[in-house]
């Protein structure tokens, strides 16, 4: 029988291992999977690298992991956003090392890791500093940049309703990152929200076919980012 | 030399001015911060669908208070709301829209634009500073038109519509028009054509303000 519940947070980030790179979804936090990043900080695993739109804020979620030294290398689009202070400071000590990526790059070098496309050309960033460097070539008399595809050994996404199978629908713009990330890891970790039933997510409707999915953890009242940094909450509580 | 300071558009005659040229049945994109405006001034009897690169179309007004979803938010991670007929969709997907030439009109601010319409809005290149560039290069490389929204030069007077940028670009030749406070300006081959002066503003004067060469 197939079952891609597992019964803890312990359980799901158990195998997670120094020196990975980890695909955390979410765009600001909206989808990002804080009970799954919480239970790294707990589990221990450091020297990461973390694929992630954003930084985090205050010191809970991937801003708490960053603020423990797990992480050695942020690939982002964003890395400072509101009350985003804790990699501010380490990238100014020279602490942890950033690639700066578009938002656009990162989304298809992320789709291009997880469909088997190595690398692709794009026109984003050509003539800017973000391009040297990188290989151009001309198609159509418009110049583009190579950019490599994105690869991880695991996701940690967060979704709405999740079955046994690993199917998965998301809520509003917390999708995000999620279901490119979810192709793109070798094992694609998630928290949802509702457990449903086979059948229970109408399969015209399914946006992560379960195939992406290894373990699903049910969170049913995710903690909300935005709100634990307004009342100075750091993690470990 | 003036000897009356000139007050020109203010902000919200300003996106006033970008809604009017934006066609009925546009897709478009605004930027984060002024830009938002321009949604307040559609003018009767036009449908704009807007795109938020975080993954919706179809973003509606700001919600009520008390109403907010921490994960229905915009590009700047305000809250919004999604009107009947919208849709979400993930990041990939998204930034196809942009790239692949679906979205019709962007509306972005600037730090500086270049009279053949290169455009720098993302960084200043300052020694220390945490570089952020989130979608802004992708929206210049894909949207159809990229409308720019900007005071025509800073609170200290550098010029900001500049012969050369000295900042690091977002992207090379792609902003299509100008709306400042003092005029609006169409980025041509030729260079920046003068095609509206705010009131009280003489082309002599504007030229006078103005690091680019433009012409009428």
């Amino acid at each position: 029988m197939i079952n891609k519940i597992v019964n803890s947070v312990e359980e799901a980030v158990q195998d997670i291992f120094d020196g990975a790179t980890i695909m955390i979804s979410g765009f600001g936090e909206a989808g990002s999977p804080i009970e799954l990043i919480h239970a790294l900080i707990d589990q221990g695993a450091k020297e990461l690298t973390i694929v992630s739109n954003n930084t985090g804020s205050g010191e809970v979620g991937l801003a708490a992991l960053i603020a423990h030294k797990r992480v050695k290398k942020m690939i982002c689009s964003f890395p400072r956003t509101a009350n985003s202070t804790v990699f501010p400071e380490l990238y100014k000590k020279g602490e942890i090392e950033l690639e700066l990526v578009p938002q656009g790059t990162l989304a298809e070098r992320i789709r291009a890791g997880g469909a088997g496309i190595p690398a692709f050309y794009t026109p984003t960033s050509v003539g800017t500093p973000l391009a040297e460097g990188k290989e151009s070539r001309e198609f159509e008399n418009v110049t583009y940049v190579l950019e490599n595809a994105i690869k991880a050994d695991f996701a940690l996404v967060k979704a709405l309703k999740a079955d046994r199978y690993g199917n998965l629908l998301y809520n509003k713009t917390a999708r995000n990152f999620g279901p490119i990330m979810c192709t793109a890891a070798k094992t694609t970790i998630v928290q949802a929200e509702q457990i449903v039933e086979l059948g229970g997510i109408d399969p015209e409707c399914v946006v992560t076919p379960g195939i992406f999915v290894k373990r699903v953890i049910n969170i049913t009242n995710p903690a909300q980012e935005s709100k634990l940094v307004a009342e100075n909450r750091r993690y470990p509580w | 030399m003036v000897t009356e300071p000139i007050e020109g558009w203010n902000v919200n005659q300003m996106a006033q001015k970008v809604a009017r040229d934006i066609p009925d049945g546009s897709y478009v994109n605004l930027g984060i911060g002024i830009p938002e405006k321009v949604a307040a001034f559609v003018p009767e009897g036009r449908e704009f669908i807007y795109h938020t690169e975080n993954g919706l179309l179809g973003m509606g007004p700001v919600p009520v208070e008390g109403q907010e979803d921490p994960e229905l938010i915009n590009a700047g991670k305000k809250a919004i709301t999604a009107i009947p007929g919208a849709c979400y969709f993930h990041h990939a997907d998204s930034f196809t829209m942009i790239r692949g030439k679906h979205i019709d009109v962007c509306v972005l601010g600037a730090l500086q634009v270049a009279e053949n319409g290169d455009l720098a809005n993302w960084s200043t290149g300052e020694a220390g500073a945490i570089p952020a560039v989130g979608g802004a290069m992708d929206l210049v490389a894909g949207v159809k038109t990229i409308f720019v929204i900007t005071k025509h030069n800073t609170k200290t007077g550098e010029a900001k519509i500049v012969k050369n940028c000295s900042y690091p670009l977002t992207g090379k030749g792609v902003v299509n028009r100008i709306y400042t406070d003092l005029s609006i300006l169409e980025v041509t081959e030729k260079g920046l054509k003068v095609i509206e002066l705010a009131p009280g503003v003489s082309f002599e004067y504007l030229q006078s303000v103005t690091e680019a060469q433009i012409f009428q």
